[in-house]
């Protein structure tokens, strides 16, 4: 039956609650990152590395220090401290493994700590009573994992179509980020679809 | 240095939501009423004016390598001011901004400003900086949420317009926040390249 349960929350994580059309969370990388396909499928897996791993540190350090401490007001502090030394760690890895990804990636390397997406899943895992459910690590773990995931399509579907919308004639007041929005905006309405899917 | 100048630059010359294009989430999620974006703005410009002196404080004393985790704990600790007393005081307020009150550690209108200005300037060019950046932010904000408001809930200030009519429920979401803020981007270059 867990598997059953864990299905369900990678699926709504993933369409249905869907990170960035649905919760509007993550937008600066969404919409710097989604010009060129390539470095939208580079900066997708880092979210969805670094989302996966903050889920599971920021989880076992609310439940086993800050709980037992009764600290949990330092929540905001702890976590977003965790996700910058995560974020360091995964822009030293990549600088090493694959150095033209990571002067593709640029400034929104380090901007992952400051991509809402990471600390917003860090704090719902909190806010959906994943600490006192039974195997809520894994439970947060997969909804860290399927937000990170839900990101990435979002990332990938829009850099499809920016890449395309370059040649598009455009009034020349929408050029940019208006023209940009107003996809999302479609986008977002397409995925409305998906809330009524009963699962 | 001009101080009026300081101050009024965040509203429209280089308003961080529209010309800069920065702090776009809590822009688009919590504008679905205009009380919810007044409190974001609130407790926004708190934290970044608060951020603003400290940083300007500190800017002497900084080592610039960790200058960013350094800011970002000032940053977060404002926050979790903010955050406590909104649950003490106004828990209904507290309740409808949700993840977004922790998530103003991560706005970058506030690290951007720490870094960009705060840290290269003093106490008292910092402070307008930062109310002036936090009433473009505020601005924009209370404009976006007037017409989702009107649209989406056929409400303003939670009292009902016109009794009887179903609103859009479209525009209280996700895809009406990004219709409304892509028309406004749209509008503020129309505006901009008719001068």
């Amino acid at each position: 039956m867990e598997i059953k349960v864990l299905f369900t929350i990678l699926l709504t994580t993933i369409l249905i609650n869907n990170y960035v059309l649905s919760q509007i969370l993550g937008l600066c990388p969404f919409l710097g990152v989604s010009k060129k396909l390539d470095s939208a499928i580079g900066m997708g897996l880092a979210v969805i590395f670094v989302m996966t791993l903050a889920s599971f540190i920021t989880f076992i350090i609310y439940k086993y220090v800050l709980i037992p401490f009764n600290i949990e007001y330092l929540r905001t502090i702890t976590f977003i401290l965790v996700i910058a030394a995560l974020v360091q760690l995964v822009e030293m890895m990549i600088e090493k493994f694959s150095p033209a990804l990571y002067n593709a990636l640029g400034i929104f390397l380090p901007l992952i700590t400051t991509n809402c997406a990471v600390l917003g899943v860090a704090v719902l895992n909190i806010n959906s009573g994943f600490v006192t459910a039974d195997l809520g690590i894994l439970k947060s773990v997969v909804q860290g994992f399927g937000g990170g995931v839900g990101f990435t399509l979002a990332l990938l579907l829009m850099a499809g179509i920016r890449e395309r919308l370059e040649l598009a004639p455009i009034h020349k007041n929408l050029i940019g980020l208006p023209i940009t929005f107003i996809t999302a905006g479609l986008m977002a309405l397409a995925f409305l679809g998906f809330s009524g899917m009963k699962i | 240095m001009n101080y009026w100048n300081e101050f009024t630059k965040g509203i429209w010359k280089k308003n961080p939501i529209l010309i800069i294009g920065i702090g776009m989430c809590p822009t688009l999620a919590v504008s679905t009423s205009v009380s919810n974006a007044l409190w974001m703005t609130l407790a926004a410009t708190f934290v970044l004016v608060c951020s603003n002196i400290l940083v300007s404080l500190a800017r002497g004393i900084t080592p610039s390598h960790i200058r960013i985790p350094v800011f970002i704990i000032i940053i977060a600790a404002f926050v979790t001011i903010v955050e406590l007393v909104l649950k003490a005081y106004q828990e209904a307020v507290y309740d409808a901004l949700g993840i977004f009150i922790p998530l103003i550690v991560v706005n970058c209108i506030i690290l951007g400003r720490a870094e960009e200005y705060a840290s290269k300037n003093n106490v008292v060019a910092s402070t307008l900086d930062g109310l002036g950046m936090g009433l473009g932010f505020g601005f924009t904000l209370t404009v976006l949420a007037f017409f989702r408001e009107i649209l989406g809930a056929n409400k303003l200030f939670g009292y009902t317009l016109i009794p009887g009519m179903e609103p859009s429920s479209a525009m209280i979401l996700a895809p009406g926040a990004f219709f409304t803020l892509a028309i406004m981007l749209g509008m503020m270059n129309w505006i901009n390249s008719r001068k």
